[in-house]
């Protein structure tokens, strides 16, 4: 008895745990990120110790080959793995969310090509259509690389949307507002996108993850954004060149991205199971 | 067809990285002629396809090499490395995978799923990075990069050079494996054949075995092909890590030269050694399956 009450609870239980979890560790950073425009411990462009100091009290994290604070370049990059991360899923959001919705919405022989055009550029990993994209622009820069990765993701978010959308557009009070004359902005925005918004809110949070993640990628392979934002990516590829007098330098940039992309996960995790329209309607 | 789409979307003119800056006007053209960016657009869309379709990839701007051999030297590098690092996640996975459903209620079960929620976090060129730490630079078992120069002329050193960076894929690969062979697994469980082969009297272990493993084995081959075709790709970065002569690093020198020939080469064969992949999953869906095998003669 007690058993069958347990069960019944648990996935809330377990959902509301995950949220939480995810959005102290998404917080943090975000904390972090705000605290950095107005103080860092350190100077982060200025030498404030010796070179390639081990972590110490003063130190955090150690100090880099220039005798940088670490730390203080960690804290930093927070406020770039943010600022790419937000850029590349709005981006992603504005182009997939539109393109997704027209295609749901266009003649069959329209629909046909875009969703062709979506399946093809989903088969390349997100990380090598923002290389190609990086390629394509002049010189590296942080809006380049957001830029790049927003537009890969885009194709995710429009197959995502237009399926949904699809759905959406099938069900019979979509048919009422059409037969009651409701104009087709009208049953996007009325309609249409309140509906889907719970799935799409949650694929933006992995998304957004895996954005962290390529930026950091494109970085470390050195098309990310140049030398004075620290990237965490580029503080890693930085750390590998000393990884035989410094090991230390590669350990902590690569915890402060992992624990913003399991944050990011778990959020998206709990929002799935919390923000599920038919449950919360039942409540 | 997309290939050429997105290389053409690439601004600036092809011709402008065989020419040094301040090239005057007839310089200029003669480069244009000779890439062929002079001609119209679909003429050369024309030159495009009749050229793949000999496997003719052209010659690169930068070292004046023919495209395709150098390919292939590179794939000799990447392609042991993406198929054993493949192999070893499978060796990872499915085991991990069944016993952590199996045993989703034991410590052991939960654990291995809090680890590849962990795997799926990390980016691989980190686990690349901690790798070296530990194995090249600590224990000194390893060499922290490279390649011999011999290649496979010197098959005990290549495949020492190659262990840490297949280790690195096989980590991450499995950690997301694994949550499908599990939910796979999970499915298996709770379905009716399973329970009637139990109540026929057939011990847990060999239901699961004899019934569970096909069925269960179909929705994750589908992965296991797109799982391939990202490894594949994704290799450019593994290969940096390690410093490997690669695909991968091949297509980032390309990218960092504007070296078209060169990136439109390797994305066309990467495209082809993706359809392949996919092609070969489905072959092994159907070979798992019987079923999909008599509704495909059906329809035929």
């Amino acid at each position: 008895m007690s058993g069958q009450v347990e069960t019944a609870t648990m996935p809330n239980r377990r959902g509301s745990l995950t949220l939480t979890v995810g959005l102290v560790l998404v917080g943090l950073h975000v904390a972090v990120a705000l605290l950095t425009l107005m103080w860092t411990p350190y100077d982060p462009t200025g030498m404030s110790g010796g070179r390639l100091e081990a972590p110490s009290l003063a130190h955090w994290a150690g100090t880099d080959r220039l005798g940088r604070d670490l730390f203080t370049q960690i804290m930093i990059g927070s406020r770039i793995a943010l600022i790419v991360g937000f850029g590349a899923v709005a981006i992603a959001a504005t182009i997939g969310v539109t393109l997704g919705v027209l295609s749901a919405f266009a003649t069959r022989y329209l629909d046909d090509i875009l969703a062709a055009a979506f399946d093809i550029l989903i088969a390349f990993p997100t990380l090598l259509l923002a290389m190609l994209v990086v390629a394509a622009t002049e010189s590296a820069s942080l809006f380049s690389a957001t830029l790049a990765l927003g537009i890969a993701i885009s194709a995710i978010v429009a197959r995502l949307t237009r399926i949904l959308a699809k759905r959406i557009l099938s069900m019979d009070y979509i048919t009422a507002a059409r037969t009651a004359g409701a104009s087709w902005p009208s049953i996007v925005f009325r309609h249409l996108l309140p509906n889907i918004w719970p799935m799409l809110a949650v694929n933006f949070a992995l998304q957004f993850g895996l954005a962290v993640i390529a930026e950091a990628s494109l970085s470390y392979l050195g098309l990310g954004a140049p030398p004075p934002n620290a990237s965490w990516g580029r503080l890693l590829q930085e750390a590998q060149g000393t990884v035989y007098t410094a090991p230390f330098g590669a350990i902590a940039p690569g915890i402060a991205l992992v624990t913003l992309v399991i944050g990011m996960n778990l959020l998206a995790d709990g929002l799935r199971d919390a923000g599920d329209p038919t449950r919360r309607g039942r409540q | 067809m997309v290939l050429f789409i997105l290389l053409r979307l690439l601004p600036g003119d092809p011709a402008n990285s065989l020419i040094s800056v301040g090239a005057d006007e007839a310089q200029i053209a003669a480069a244009r002629r000779q890439v062929g960016s002079d001609l119209p657009l679909a003429q050369q869309f024309l030159q495009f396809i009749t050229s793949l379709a000999r496997f003719d990839l052209g010659t690169s701007f930068i070292s004046r090499t023919p495209v395709l051999p150098e390919i292939m030297d590179r794939l000799a590098v990447t392609l042991p490395l993406t198929v054993l690092s493949f192999l070893l996640a499978l060796v990872i996975a499915v085991p991990l995978g069944i016993l952590s459903a199996v045993k989703a209620d034991r410590w052991y079960g939960a654990a291995i799923s809090v680890v590849s929620q962990l795997g799926i976090a990390i980016p691989v060129f980190w686990v690349g990075i901690l790798l070296v730490t530990l194995f090249a630079v600590n224990l000194r078992l390893f060499p922290s990069g490279g390649f011999p120069p011999r290649g496979w002329g010197a098959p005990v050193e290549a495949l020492r050079t190659l262990f840490l960076p297949i280790l690195t894929i096989a980590i991450v690969m499995s950690a997301s494996l694994l949550r499908y062979v599990r939910s796979a697994t999970q499915d298996v469980l709770g379905s009716d054949y399973l329970r009637t082969a139990r109540a026929l009297g057939a011990g847990f272990s060999e239901a699961l075995v004899r019934h569970g493993i096909r069925n269960g084995a179909v929705p994750v081959m589908s992965i296991l092909g797109i799982e391939l075709a990202t490894a594949l790709l994704g290799a450019v970065v593994v290969e940096r890590v390690f410093n490997l002569p690669g695909l991968g690093s091949m297509l980032l020198l390309a990218i960092e030269q504007r070296d078209y020939p060169n990136i439109q080469g390797v994305l066309f064969i990467s495209t082809l050694l993706v359809l392949l992949i996919g092609f070969l999953a489905d072959l092994g869906q159907r070979l798992v399956d019987p079923r999909l095998r008599e509704s495909r003669g059906a329809r035929s």
